[in-house]
């Protein structure tokens, strides 16, 4: 049995004269910019500025500030107590929870423990491959143009460019034509549209994955992102959620496995209007809306934020620093778990099946694996963030490699069931004497009882 | 005079408006052809030959290629990441007698076949080797994975890139054959998969599963290559072809009726056309095949005519083109047919100039004896023809018993590469160049010894034989009559797959029968039969020497007797009769 503790090392210090000097800019922002040269920027560690009450820095009403990079501005509220418990509640924000290390660990929790959120993020791996399917069912009345080249290289690349520590990332795209959704949609009169309900959604994706083509040449996991053009005799189409309520999006996503979204393509003014339409599709918003989806499937939501707190956009870069620490501490301690759940599971088996022969580079896989995880619970108690993801992945990457070496498989099929039956004509007539010699004796004594029963 | 002017009808409906056509202004990287060809073949049967052919004018080597539209992704980034020059891959069920059908468009031996040329920047070819076929086999559905170095050969002169290529050092291509493998629905899905329309629209939506496989010959490929992407020839593109080849014996299979259209072959017809293609046309074989007037007729009428000369002969095809707005106009589906307007005498068929046959001879299970017969039948012409036989391990060619014998006199082959099997890791290679005489029949055989195999090196049922790979010919066959040079991207794809090099000689591979040799097999049961007898016997022993251990001995009355009354009065026991 195991468990996880945190503990965060605090320190407080007054502010520098150049630190004074960036925090009398006008706005938050501002001050956030020109505080961002002076911290200290490894990985894992955070700053935090209190400002005092009556500062102007804050907006009304707003008492936590949260920049782009590691650091935040809180407002001195309250008694020192009251401060030093909200300094945690932005500390606990700005690295992890105890729900986002619950849901690192989700896999290893017992069902129903956890909320329906938690099993939403990606599984940890040293890589992903991101797919964008642009689906075009009706060919025949749209031709569907994206520019997804240069969306990729515009908005992708630079979130990307930051997950790189965390990842390996590799982008690419397909047109896939005659795809349709698994689901009719349901015409509504009033609205005079297509509508395709929350709970219908779960359907919709199996058709349209035997289609997506898997990418035979690698194993890392795969992010769908598919924009689906609706055939015009579906359109326009509208996903509702539970409520019955049109979704502003019109996109939802599907946990570890990627996002959709149906992009209607407007009616053309007159009827008579040549097929097939010409579409060029507003990548700006296909992509606001896949990267929101990515940002989710990482775990990065910022839903369950008090309204006192105001979090500074990502901007261009798509996720902050402080985020990007929020998904190494959850990785790490991911990483961790799974290193110690796969070479549990290669011990139990190794238990279980006693002629499977492990080689001296398999042992020393697994050797080196229990050394990198140790490395990196070491790292992580010290709070070297970066050290110990780092050891954290080389633990992963050794302890697959002993796992799934072929060479555990070569012995392993010669189950006892057979040895039994190719010996079954020796068991058999050997048997044969013994078992009448049992019943004799049976016979026998069942006789001495009975004799002296009669005498009396 | 003719020709020209079907050519220039044929321009003219390419640029007129069709549907599809709305992208025209816009440009386009990649573009989809697709074509059906039918022919009529000597015996009566009727051969359909499918060909799509998307070509993309980007560079997929660089890498940074990742967006695709009508090219498969799946495909692609096998071709990127394991640097492919060139991959030809073919799955095929039943034998194209080249004998009785004529020379086929695309022949592909029975089994699958794969052979491939890899970038020069690939370091380890046999790794790269391994990995494609694996990754192939997934995306195929196909046994591929199970090409190992006891199948692969490195051929020498047999298999030239078909693509562009700066070099040609053979130590980068790979050629394998599983003769084995059986091709069925469950390959034909992922193939259909690969085509941009899928099988919704245009010609692929006559491939339904239950006809193609009732059929006596079945063809399916992918071929792979890079081609120049204008006449300058200064930057690359990239041409997938996915054909497909299927024979319906009509005529053989009792309806005795050489007519046939379309919805009795493929029981559908064509209703809409595929929007991606820019091509897509049908062909019908309506050449004369004596010398006769016209024997046959197609209908509906054919949107024009076609004349061209394809394998050293005059051809004229009957052309639908699908995108020609005319053609759906009269009537809502294309439902081509073909009469016979009288019975055509099957003794006069034309023989093909080159073909082969091949066979395993001799008798009993330790030697035996490979012939291969090639026959040139060109009345004055000679030319050269390469042979490559792969042969198994466990059979162990005899080289010195080589013979090759033309006109009863030894012909010498002008050039020989031998490598000779390794048990387990390598199969025999054996490549020559031959020439056939005019008018001739050259016999080659070589004698074999088979190996024992250890009894888990035996396939399940070992009792079927074992499979030797078609031995395949290469051949550049002098055409009767001279042919032009030809632009790739205007004619028909079945005249373009293969380089042609000049007019007086036309570019041929067949592959000969795959051979069936019976190995000395072992009775499996042996060992387990062996088991039971001892078994039964040390049992019998153990009952007895049991039965003398735990017996016990009574005092017996005074009648005792000698071991023959004891002997006696047991057998009288048994039989339930009182003892003496």
């Amino acid at each position: 049995r195991t468990s996880v503790t945190s503990r965060y090392e605090m320190r407080y210090r007054s502010t520098t004269g150049q630190e004074e000097a960036a925090l009398a800019a006008a706005t938050a922002r501002e001050a956030d910019a020109a505080l961002y040269p002076l911290q200290d920027t490894t990985l894992g560690s955070l700053t935090m500025y209190v400002v005092p009450e009556t500062s102007s820095l804050l907006p009304q009403g707003i008492n936590v500030y949260v920049g782009k990079h590691r650091s935040a501005l809180v407002r001195a509220v309250g008694s020192l107590a009251a401060l030093q418990a909200r300094l945690r509640e932005v500390t606990q924000l700005m690295s992890f929870t105890a729900s986002a290390v619950a849901a690192a660990l989700s896999d290893r929790v017992p069902n129903g423990q956890l909320g329906p959120d938690a099993r939403r993020n990606l599984k940890s791996s040293l890589g992903y491959e991101i797919t964008f399917s642009l689906l075009n069912p009706d060919p025949k009345s749209h031709t569907v143009d994206w520019d997804i080249e240069g969306a990729v290289n515009r908005y992708v690349k630079p979130v990307l460019d930051k997950l790189s520590l965390v990842a390996n990332f590799s982008v690419d795209s397909q047109i896939l034509y005659y795809a349709v959704l698994g689901v009719t949609p349901r015409y509504d009169k009033e609205s005079s549209s297509f509508l395709l309900s929350a709970h219908s959604l779960p359907h919709v994706i199996n058709p349209v994955e035997a289609r997506l083509g898997s990418s035979a040449a690698s194993l890392y996991p795969v992010l769908n992102f598919l924009l689906y053009v609706p055939e015009r005799s579906h359109s326009p189409l509208y996903i509702q959620d539970k409520d019955g309520a049109p979704v502003s999006t019109n996109a939802f996503h599907s946990p570890r496995w990627g996002g959709i979204m149906v992009y209607n393509v407007e009616a053309p003014a007159s009827p008579q209007a040549s097929l097939p339409l010409h579409v060029d599709v507003d990548m700006a918003r296909v992509m606001e809306v896949f990267l929101a989806q990515l940002r989710l499937l990482f775990g990065l939501s910022r839903e369950e934020v008090p309204p006192e707190f105001l979090l500074e956009g990502p901007g261009n870069e798509g996720l902050a620093d402080w985020e990007l620490d929020h998904l190494l501490w959850a990785h790490t301690v991911e990483n961790i778990a799974t290193v110690s759940t796969t070479l549990t599971s290669l011990a139990q088996l190794l238990d279980k099946i006693g002629n499977i022969v492990i080689k001296d580079d398999v042992a020393s896989e697994v050797y080196r694996a229990v050394a990198s995880v140790q490395r990196a619970v070491t790292k992580l108690s010290l709070g070297h963030l970066h050290a110990a993801f780092q050891a954290s992945k080389e633990a992963v990457t050794s302890s697959e490699r002993a796992f799934f070496d072929p060479s555990l498989l070569h012995l392993l099929y010669f189950p006892d069931d057979q040895k039994f039956a190719i010996y079954i004509p020796l068991f058999l007539p050997m048997a044969v004497p013994i078992l009448l010699s049992l019943a004799k004796i049976v016979r026998e004594t069942r006789l001495r009882k009975k004799e002296p029963t009669k005498m009396d | 005079g003719g020709m020209a002017a079907a050519l220039l009808l044929l321009l003219l409906m390419a640029a007129g408006p069709g549907p599809g056509r709305a992208d025209a202004g816009r440009e386009r990287r990649d573009a989809l052809r697709e074509e059906l060809l039918l022919s009529p073949l000597p015996t009566g049967d009727v051969a359909a030959t499918f060909q799509f052919r998307t070509r993309w004018d980007a560079d997929l080597q660089r890498g940074s290629v990742s967006h695709y539209r009508l090219f498969p992704k799946a495909l692609g980034r096998l071709v990127a990441a394991l640097g492919v020059r060139e991959l030809h891959l073919a799955l095929t069920q039943g034998f194209w007698r080249t004998r009785y059908w004529g020379q086929p468009p695309l022949q592909a031996p029975a089994g699958a076949e794969l052979w491939v040329w890899f970038q020069p920047t690939v370091t380890d070819v046999d790794k790269a080797w391994k990995e494609l076929s694996n990754i192939l086999s997934g995306i195929f559905c196909a046994s591929l994975n199970f090409i190992d170095s006891t199948n692969t050969v490195i051929p020498t002169a047999s298999f030239k890139p078909l693509g562009l290529a700066n070099g040609t050092d053979h130590h980068l291509l790979r050629y394998a054959v599983l003769p084995r493998e059986v091709v069925c629905t469950e390959n034909l899905t992922p193939w259909k998969k690969l085509l941009p329309c899928g099988s919704k629209a245009g010609l692929a939506v006559l491939l339904k599963a239950e006809r193609l496989f009732h059929s006596s010959y079945h063809s399916q490929a992918v071929h792979i290559r890079p081609i120049c992407r204008d006449a300058s020839c200064l930057a690359v593109s990239w041409e997938l072809r996915q054909t497909l080849t299927v024979v319906f014996d009509f005529f053989s299979s009792g309806q005795g009726k050489k007519d046939w259209s379309l919805f009795k072959m493929f029981s559908r017809t064509l209703t809409d056309t595929c929007p991606l293609a820019s091509e897509s046309k049908v062909y019908v074989d309506i050449s004369p095949k004596n010398k006769e007037k016209e024997l046959l007729e197609v209908s509906p009428t054919p949107t024009s005519v076609h004349e061209t000369i394809v394998q050293g002969e005059k051809k004229s095809y009957a052309v639908y083109d699908l995108l020609s707005p005319s053609l759906f106009n009269t009537s809502r589906s294309l439902n081509v047919q073909l009469k016979w307007k009288r019975p055509q005498d099957s003794s006069e068929m034309p023989i093909p100039t080159l073909h082969a046959q091949r066979y395993v001879g001799g008798y009993g299970l330790q030697t035996g004896e490979i012939c291969t017969l090639i026959y040139n039948t060109h009345p004055y012409r000679a030319f050269p023809v390469i042979l490559l036989e792969t042969v198994p391990w466990y059979l162990r060619l005899y080289v010195h018993t080589l013979t090759i014998i033309t006109k009863g006199k030894e012909n010498k082959p002008s050039y020989i590469h031998y490598q000779p099997a390794q048990d387990r890791s390598r199969p025999h290679l054996l490549e020559m160049l031959i020439q056939l005489p005019a008018n001739s029949v050259t016999k080659i055989t070589i004698q074999f010894e088979r190996a024992l195999l250890k009894w888990t090196e035996y396939p399940p049922d070992p009792n079927h034989g074992f499979y030797v790979g078609s031995s395949v010919l290469s051949a550049l066959v002098p055409s009767v009559t001279a042919m032009k040079d030809i632009d790739v991207e205007q004619s028909p794809l079945f005249t373009s797959l293969f380089p042609s090099s000049d007019g007086s000689s036309y570019f041929v591979r067949l592959y000969t029968e795959p051979l069936l040799v019976n190995l000395p097999t072992p009775d499996f049961s042996m060992p387990y039969n062996v088991i039971c007898l001892t078994c039964t016997v040390v049992a019998v022993c153990y009952g007895s020497f049991y039965n003398l251990l735990t017996r016990t001995f009574h005092v017996e009355e005074p009648s005792r007797g000698g071991l023959a009354k004891r002997l006696a009065n047991v057998i009288r026991k048994f039989r339930g009769v009182p003892p003496l």
